[in-house]
C-alpha cells in the first residue's frame, strides 16, 4: 500500500456533495435565472469531474478512499471508492456533464426548469451515492432516494400520460426497494454489517444457513431486477418514455437501469462473492433471468414503431448482458460483463439523445416517420448510426469489445449456450436497428417533415442539442478503438477482474 | 441543577398567564414564550445528556408524600421534540392567525397545553401523571373546536368525552395499584410491584389492564380511534399539528413506561402481542382510510392512526426479545419512529394547512394547481411524506429496519407483512397528493412564497428527514442513562 493521500477520507464524500449542494440552490433560483441556473448546472459537473479524475489515480495506484458515518449503533453510512465504484462514477460523472449540456438546450423556453434541475442533480447525487456505497445499508438508503428523485423527473411533462407513467414507475420500484430492503436487513441478521469487499465476504457461513442465503438471493436480485428491467419485472421501463428525452436518456444510460445492473453486480461480486455464487448454484437462476432478458426486450423491441419505445426495449435486452456477464464464472466474461456497464451507458445515451433531436427538430417520434432524416440531419444520423451499429456489435465499436468477451468467457467457462443466446440477440438486434438506418439513409425524405423547427444556426439544429450526442458517439468508438490502452473501460473492468479473482 | 424540571413547566405556564392579561400583545410574547420554553427543554436535555436521569421534589417532600418530577433520556427526547415542535408552530402561528380574532383564545390555550404537556413527561408519579393528561385533554379538545365550525365543535366535543372516559377508566387503575401497594410514585411502585409475588397478580393485571384500556383510547390505538379523525381533521393546522404529533404521543408515553417499566415484571408477552396486533390492525385500517380519504388534513389524520399502530407494534418484539444490545436497539427505535413522526406529521400539518388557506379548501383532487404554485410547501409535504412512508434518509427508515431485524431475529416474521402493507399504502397516500403537484400550471416564480409560514414547516420537515435519520446514533446515548425498562 502506498503512503495515504492527505484528505483521501473526505474525496468520496466531497464527489457526493459536488451534485447535491448545487442540486440544494437550484431549488432555490427563480424561474428566469438562467444564466445562474446554468452556472450551478456546469460548474457541479465540472468539478465533479475533477475530483473524480483524483479518483482514479488514487484507486489504481491502490489508495483507499472511505468515509464513515455511524448513524446508529451498527448503522453505518459508508463511502467507499473501489475499483467497480470507479467504474460507474466515472460512468455517470462524464454522461451527467454531456446531458446536462444537452438538457439546458432542450428545456430552454419550457416551465419549471428549476424543479428539473434541482431533481436532475439530486438523481445524479443518488446514482454517485450508489456506486460508492461501501455496504448494503448505504447502497439501500441510495437506492431509495434514487427512486424519490427519479419520481419527478418523469412526471415533469405534467400531462395525464406523463402523470400515468409516473405511478407505474413509482409502483414498480418502490415494491422492488421493500424486497431489496427485507433481503438486506434479513442478510444482516445473519452476518451482522454486510460490507462490500472484493471477492465477497459469505463464502464463510456455516451450511446450515445456505438455505436462507439462497433466499435472501432471490430477494436482492428481485429488488434490484425492477430497476434492472428484468423480465418480468420490466413493466414500467416502456411506460417512462413520456418523460423528456435528457431524462430518458440518464434513465436508461446512467441512473435507474443501471443502479439495478450495477447492484446485482456488487451482490454477486462483492456479498456473495462469485465463486460462492457458483457454489450455491444462485448464478444458474442469474444466468436464466438475463438470458430470459436478452431475448425477449430483443423481440418486443421488433415490434415497437414508436422510436423511443424500441430504444426502451432493446434496453432491457441489453442491460442483461451485465447481469449475464456476471452470472458466469470466469475473469474473462466477468470483464465482459462490467465493460458492458460503460458501453451500453454510451451508445444508449447516443441513441436517446439522438432520438430526442428528431423530436425536437422535426417532430419525429416514429420509426416509421424517419424515412431520409439522414439527409437532413447528417451529424444527428451519424451519431444514431455508430450507436446502433455498437448495440449489434460491429467491430470496431464499443459493443463489439462486451460481446467478445462474454462469449469468450462463456467458452471458457463451458458454457457454449451462452453463445446461442449471443448470436440470438445480434440478430434480432441488427433487425430492428437496420431498418431504420435504411429508411434513414436510402429512403427519399417525405415533402414535409411532421413539425418542424428550425433554428437560427449554421448546423441542422441548435448546438446544444447537436453536439453532446456526437461526442458520445465519438466515445463509442474511441472506447474500442483504444480498448486496450491504459484507463480505457476494458482496462479499467480488466483491474476490476483481476482484483475480485484476486488474481 | 433540579431547578430545571419545573422550569420547562413554569415557563409556558407563565407565558400562558402573560398572553391572557396582555391580549394584544398575544403573538409577540406567545413566540417569546415559546423561545424561553424551548430552552429551558434545552436546558433539560442537556442536563439529562451530561448526567442522567434527573429527579426533583416540589416544596422538599420527599417520596412518597410531596409531588416530584423525573426526566430520564425517554422523557427528554420527547421533551425536546415537543420543544422544537412547538417552537416552530407557534412562529407559524403568528402567520396562520395574523388578524385574526381567534389569535386571542388560541395562544393562551397553546402555552397552557404545552405546559401540560412537558407536566406529563416529567412527572413522577401514576397521580400526576392523570392530572396532567385530564389537563392536556381539556386544552387539546377546546383548541380543536377553535375554528367553532358545527363539524369541529361536534367532532372535539366527542373528543372531550371520549377523553375523559380515557382518563377516568385509567384513573381506576391507579386507584386499584394504590390500594393494593400505598404508593403512586413510579419507581417505588415498580420496585413493590417486582418483589409483589403471585398474590397481588390479579390486581396487577386489573390495573394494568384499565390503565392500558384508558390510555389507548387517548392514543387512538386500533379499534378505539374513531373519534380521532374528524377531530385532528377539523381544527386550525397549527393545532392539528400539535394535536397529532404531540398529543397523543402523551398517552403513548404513559403506555411505553407502564409495559416497559412499571409492570415489566409481570406484563406477558402474549399480553403485549394483542397490543401489537390491535397496532398492526390499526396500521392497515389508518393507512388504508388515509388512501381513501378525500381531505388532505382527514388523510394526514388517518395516516396518525397508522403511525401510532407502529409504536405498538414494537412491544411484542421488545417482549420477545432478550435483554441486551438488540432489546436496546428496538426500544431506541420506538422512540425513533415517535420523534420522526412527531416532527413529520406537525410538518405534513402545517404545509397542509398552507394550502387549505390558498386554495380555500384541500379536497386533494382539487389540490392541482395550488400544490404547483407552492414549491416550498409541496416540498415540505413530500419530505414529510417520505418520513411517514419511511424512507431513507428518514428516521422512520432506520426505526422499520430495527423493527424488521428485530421481527427476523425473533422469529415473529408477520411484523414484516404488516410494514410491507403499511409501507405501501403510505407511498400510495403520499404520492396521491404529490402526483397533483405535477400539472400543467404556469411556473410559480419562486421557491418560498411566504417565509413566516412556509420555513417553520421546512425545517420540520428536513429534522424528520435529514437530521434524525442521519445522525440518530446520539439517541442510544441519551435513552442509555435512563431506558431503565429497556435496559
Amino acid at each position: 500500500m502506498n503512503e495515504p493521500w492527505p484528505l483521501s477520507a473526505l474525496l468520496p464524500g466531497a464527489i457526493l456533495f459536488s451534485s447535491l449542494l448545487p442540486g440544494v440552490f437550484i431549488f432555490l433560483v427563480k424561474e428566469e435565472s438562467h444564466r445562474l441556473r446554468t452556472i450551478l448546472n456546469l460548474s457541479g459537473a465540472i468539478l465533479k469531474l475533477f475530483l473524480v479524475g483524483f479518483l482514479i489515480l488514487g484507486v489504481y495506484e491502490g489508495q483507499l478512499f472511505q468515509s464513515r458515518l455511524t448513524i446508529a449503533p451498527g448503522l453505518e453510512l459508508v463511502l467507499h471508492a473501489d475499483a467497480l465504484s470507479v467504474l460507474f462514477v466515472t460512468l455517470s460523472t462524464v454522461l451527467w456533464l454531456i446531458t446536462t449540456v444537452y438538457a439546458i438546450g432542450y428545456l430552454e423556453h419550457s416551465p419549471n426548469r428549476s424543479r428539473f434541475f434541482g431533481f436532475f442533480s439530486l438523481c445524479v447525487s443518488a446514482t454517485v451515492g450508489i456506486a460508492l456505497a461501501g455496504n448494503l445499508l448505504t447502497f439501500v438508503i441510495f437506492y431509495e432516494i434514487l427512486t424519490l428523485a427519479t419520481y419527478p423527473l418523469v412526471a415533469h411533462r405534467g400531462t395525464p400520460d406523463a402523470t400515468r407513467g409516473a405511478k407505474i414507475y413509482l409502483a414498480y420500484t418502490m415494491s422492488g426497494g421493500l424486497v431489496l430492503l427485507i433481503g438486506a436487513v434479513w442478510l444482516r441478521t445473519l452476518t451482522g454489517p454486510v460490507d462490500f469487499v472484493e471477492g465477497g465476504v459469505l463464502s464463510g457461513m456455516p451450511a446450515s444457513m445456505e438455505g436462507q442465503l439462497t433466499i435472501i438471493f432471490v430477494l436482492l436480485l428481485v429488488g434490484l431486477g425492477v430497476k434492472a428491467a428484468l423480465v418480468p419485472l420490466h413493466g414500467w421501463l416502456p411506460q417512462s418514455m413520456v418523460a423528456p428525452a435528457p431524462v430518458s436518456a440518464l434513465l436508461h444510460a446512467v441512473a435507474v437501469v443501471k443502479a439495478g445492473a450495477f447492484g446485482i453486480v456488487r451482490v454477486v461480486y462483492d456479498v456473495y462473492g462469485v465463486e460462492y455464487a457458483a457454489s450455491l448454484g444462485l448464478l444458474g437462476i442469474l444466468a436464466a433471468a438475463a438470458s430470459v432478458t436478452i431475448v425477449y426486450g430483443s423481440v418486443k423491441a421488433l415490434f415497437e414503431d414508436g422510436l423511443k419505445k424500441r430504444l426502451a426495449y432493446s434496453t432491457v435486452s441489453q442491460v442483461s448482458y451485465i447481469a449475464l456477464g456476471a452470472s458466469i464464472l470466469g475473469p474473462i466474461a466477468t470483464i465482459g460483463g462490467m465493460v458492458h456497464l460503460v458501453h451500453q451507458g454510451i451508445m444508449k445515451i447516443t441513441l436517446f439523445l439522438c432520438a430526442g433531436n428528431y423530436a425536437e427538430t422535426l417532430g419525429v417520434h416514429k420509426v416509421s416517420q424517419m424515412d431520409g432524416v439522414g439527409r437532413r440531419m447528417p451529424f444527428t444520423t451519424l451519431a444514431f448510426t455508430v450507436g446502433a451499429l455498437g448495440m449489434i456489435g460491429i467491430p470496431p465499436i464499443a459493443g463489439f469489445i462486451s460481446k467478445w468477451y462474454l462469449g469468450l468467457g462463456a467458452v471458457e467457462a463451458g458454457q457454449s449456450w451462452v453463445l446461442l443466446i449471443l448470436a440470438a440477440s445480434t440478430l434480432l438486434n441488427a433487425a430492428y436497428f437496420l431498418p431504420i438506418l435504411y429508411r434513414a439513409w436510402f429512403r427519399p425524405a417525405p415533402p414535409q417533415w411532421p413539425r418542424e423547427h428550425i433554428f437560427k444556426t449554421r448546423f441542422e439544429t441548435m448546438g446544444a442539442l447537436l453536439w453532446p450526442p456526437v461526442v458520445t458517439a465519438v466515445l463509442c468508438l474511441v472506447a474500442g478503438l483504444l480498448a486496450a490502452s491504459p484507463f480505457s473501460p476494458l482496462e479499467w473492468a480488466r483491474l476490476i477482474a483481476e482484483r475480485e479473482y484476486g488474481l | 441543577m433540579t431547578d430545571l424540571l419545573p422550569l420547562a413547566v413554569a415557563v409556558p405556564l407563565l407565558a400562558a398567564l402573560l398572553v391572557t392579561a396582555l391580549p394584544r400583545q398575544a403573538a409577540l410574547l406567545g413566540v417569546l414564550g415559546a423561545a424561553a420554553t424551548t430552552l429551558a427543554a434545552g436546558a433539560v436535555l442537556t442536563a439529562v445528556w451530561l448526567n442522567g436521569a434527573l429527579t426533583a421534589d416540589l416544596g422538599g417532600w420527599g417520596v412518597p408524600l410531596g409531588i416530584s418530577m423525573r426526566a430520564n433520556g425517554f422523557a427528554a427526547a420527547l421533551l425536546a421534540m415537543t420543544a422544537l415542535v412547538a417552537l416552530a408552530t407557534s412562529v407559524y402561528a403568528t402567520g396562520y392567525f395574523a388578524d385574526s380574532p381567534k389569535a386571542v383564545h388560541f395562544w393562551p390555550l397553546w402555552l397552557l397545553l404545552w405546559a401540560s404537556l412537558n407536566a406529563l413527561l416529567l412527572a413522577a408519579d401514576l397521580f400526576n401523571l392523570f392530572v396532567t393528561l385530564e389537563l392536556l385533554g381539556l386544552c387539546a379538545a377546546a383548541l380543536g373546536a377553535l375554528t367553532g365550525s358545527a363539524d369541529a365543535v361536534k367532532a372535539n366535543l366527542r373528543y372531550l368525552l371520549v377523553g375523559l372516559l380515557g382518563s377516568t377508566t385509567y384513573l381506576m387503575g391507579v386507584a386499584l395499584l394504590y390500594s393494593a401497594y400505598g404508593a403512586l410514585d413510579i419507581a417505588l411502585l415498580a420496585e413493590h410491584i417486582a418483589a409483589g409475588g403471585d398474590e397481588n397478580n390479579a390486581v396487577d393485571a386489573a390495573a394494568l389492564t384499565l390503565m392500558t384500556v384508558g390510555l389507548a383510547l387517548k392514543a387512538a390505538l386500533f379499534p378505539l380511534h374513531f373519534w380521532l379523525p374528524p377531530a385532528h381533521a377539523n381544527a386550525p393546522a397549527p393545532v392539528s399539528a400539535a394535536l397529532s404529533a404531540l398529543v397523543v404521543k402523551g398517552a403513548v408515553y404513559i403506555i411505553v413506561i407502564l409495559w416497559l417499566e412499571l409492570f415489566a415484571s409481570v406484563a406477558t408477552a402474549s399480553a403485549a402481542m394483542v397490543l401489537g396486533l390491535l397496532g398492526a390492525a390499526g396500521v392497515v385500517w389508518g393507512s388504508w382510510r388515509a388512501l381513501r380519504a378525500a381531505r388532505l388534513k382527514l388523510m394526514a389524520a388517518y395516516s396518525t392512526v397508522a403511525q401510532i399502530g407502529y409504536l405498538f407494534m414494537f412491544l411484542p418484539l421488545i417482549a420477545a426479545t432478550p435483554p441486551g444490545p438488540a432489546r436496546d436497539n428496538l426500544f431506541a427505535a420506538l422512540v425513533l419512529m415517535a420523534l420522526s413522526h412527531g416532527f413529520a406529521k406537525a410538518g405534513f400539518f402545517l404545509a397542509a394547512g398552507l394550502v387549505q388557506q390558498q386554495a380555500g379548501h384541500d379536497r386533494i383532487d382539487d389540490l392541482g394547481g395550488t400544490a404547483q404554485q407552492m414549491p416550498a410547501t409541496t416540498f415540505t409535504i413530500g419530505l414529510c411524506g417520505s418520513a411517514l412512508i419511511g424512507l431513507p434518509p428518514s428516521g422512520s427508515f432506520i426505526g422499520k429496519w430495527l423493527m424488521m431485524q428485530g421481527a427476523i431475529e425473533a422469529g415473529q416474521w408477520w411484523w414484516i407483512v404488516v410494514l410491507l402493507i403499511g409501507t405501501l399504502l403510505a407511498a400510495a397516500y403520499t404520492f396521491r397528493v404529490l402526483s397533483r403537484a405535477f400539472g400543467l400550471e404556469p411556473t410559480p416564480l419562486r421557491f418560498v412564497t411566504d417565509a413566516r409560514s412556509e420555513i417553520p414547516a421546512l425545517m420540520l420537515a428536513l429534522t424528520a428527514v435529514g437530521v434524525l435519520g442521519l445522525a440518530a446514533g446520539p439517541l442510544w446515548t441519551l435513552l442509555g442513562l435512563g431506558a431503565g425498562g429497556a435496559a
